[in-house]
């Protein structure tokens, strides 16, 4: 498809509207419909979009897989990660309140913090396991 | 109005067995996968229809709307949706090291295969 | 009025749907079918109120899964042989699970009635006591990341141990020779 040049503009085009609006989604899901799956997932669909217009070893310099590999265990442990802080500070695990003088805003950090987490693991496993399928194919 | 009212879980069980018939009567491995992948869906239909209400509003609370459909519902299957996609990333994945391993994706041959070694 | 009209007729599309991806053999045009059922699916979560819930299905199963499946069938072909032996046993089985399922509906609480048990306990719960206890409007979010953060870690721990999977089976680097060369590494 490398060669096919509407395909590239228009690609070229929307992949920043995606990544943004997987932004959008991830950062406004409190307020409306969206967090961290839906974000994560529309974030990937982004560089799938880029690595099946522009092949995936474009996509593969784009974000190398040793990095993918660090993001994918690093949402994980940042939503642990807030467990842990919690317990640290002698609340239950995940007991958002503890984070703030004010439960609301603690529950707003914790809740921010998590969705964080979840929107990264999720786009850097569906990228890897895209890169892993169409990577099969390379010479 | 009780076809009316059982009609979605109807449809919701015909999904159902058409995954399941896909998943039993077919030999190939990626189609056994959309059979599962159908099953799944049928399911999430299944858990969204029983969290509607009549008149309900989406659960984003709002001013002046006091009727909301059960959200509960709706996060089960938000995760699930998003795990089922993992999994079967990684039935796929066990697909082509299978096809790679036996040159074929078929049941029965796979098994032929595996007798004659 | 109009919400009944189009549940019964998506619901409808999507049984259709779901045979035709049952008769075909081509896996490339079963894929597309199950395309069409997952965005017929992500219409019925819109009109059954679940914004959230048909977003994801809209990236995920409508987009990410198909591309999935997609690259799946480039690496192993898209031709499923004919079923040789007769389907009889496979149909009998699914009847009788149907038949006992559509028997079990009949003491289910009808579509979209309010006083059905579910909405009798948690779900109030939680409209109600969220704006005061968590304080964002989207209650999906709320139990979604506070309510219920113990599952929601679970399950992208899920996610993870699936990614780490794939990544085991298929690895990610160009391989250096063709053929049968292990994947993990």
């Amino acid at each position: 498809m490398n060669d096919n040049p509407v395909l590239r503009i228009v690609a070229k085009i929307i992949i920043p509207m995606i990544l943004l609006f997987a932004l959008y989604v991830q950062f406004h899901g409190d307020y409306g419909p969206g967090g961290g799956f839906q974000a994560g997932v529309i974030f990937a669909a982004g560089f799938i979009l880029y690595g099946l217009v522009f092949g995936t070893e474009a996509l593969r310099s784009a974000v190398p897989p040793h990095i993918l590999r660090i993001f994918i265990a690093l949402g994980l442990v940042l939503y642990a990660g807030v467990g842990v802080t919690t317990l640290l500070m002698e609340a239950d695990f995940l007991a958002y309140n503890a984070l703030s003088q004010d439960p609301v805003a603690g529950q707003h950090l914790g809740i921010f913090l998590v969705e964080l987490g979840v929107g990264i693991t999720v786009g850097a496993v569906m990228i890897t396991v895209f890169l892993g399928f169409a990577g099969r194919n390379d010479p | 109005m009780t076809i009316a009212g059982l009609y979605n879980y109807w449809i919701v069980i015909l999904l159902m067995m058409t995954g399941f018939y896909v998943v039993i009567a077919s030999g190939n491995l990626v189609k056994k996968i959309i059979g599962l992948n159908l099953f799944q869906a049928s399911v999430f239909i299944l858990y969204i229809s029983l969290g509607k209400i009549a008149d309900g509003h989406a659960p984003i609370l709002q001013a002046g709307i006091s009727n909301y459909s059960n959200p509960l519902p709706h996060v089960l299957i938000l995760t699930a949706i998003v795990v089922g996609v993992a999994t079967t990333s990684l039935g796929l994945a066990l697909v082509v090291r299978i096809r790679e391993a036996y040159d074929t994706v078929e049941e029965d041959e796979i098994h032929d295969q595996d007798e004659s070694m | 009025m109009l919400i009944e009209v189009v549940n019964v007729v998506i619901l409808a599309l999507l049984a259709v749907t779901a045979l035709a991806a049952v008769r075909l053999n081509d896996l490339f045009a079963v894929t597309m079918m199950f395309g069409i059922y997952s965005l017929l699916a992500t219409i019925m979560f819109v009109v059954l109120d679940a914004i959230d819930v048909a977003f994801t299905e809209a990236a995920v199963g409508v987009g990410i899964s198909t591309v999935l499946m997609l690259g799946t069938i480039g690496l192993v072909g898209r031709r499923a042989r004919k079923v040789s032996h007769r389907p009889i046993l496979p149909l009998i089985v699914v009847i009788i699970t149907g038949a006992a399922l559509v028997y079990g509906t009949l003491d289910m609480p009808r579509f979209t009635d309010p006083t059905a048990p579910v909405h009798q306990h948690l779900g109030p719960y939680f409209l109600n006591e969220s704006p005061d206890q968590i304080g964002i409007p989207n209650v999906v979010t709320s139990i979604l990341a506070s309510y219920r953060g113990y599952d929601t870690l679970g399950e992208l721990a899920v996610i993870f141990t699936a990614g780490i999977g794939v990544l085991g089976l298929l690895g990610l680097r160009r391989r250096k020779r063709p053929g049968h060369e292990g994947g993990a590494r």
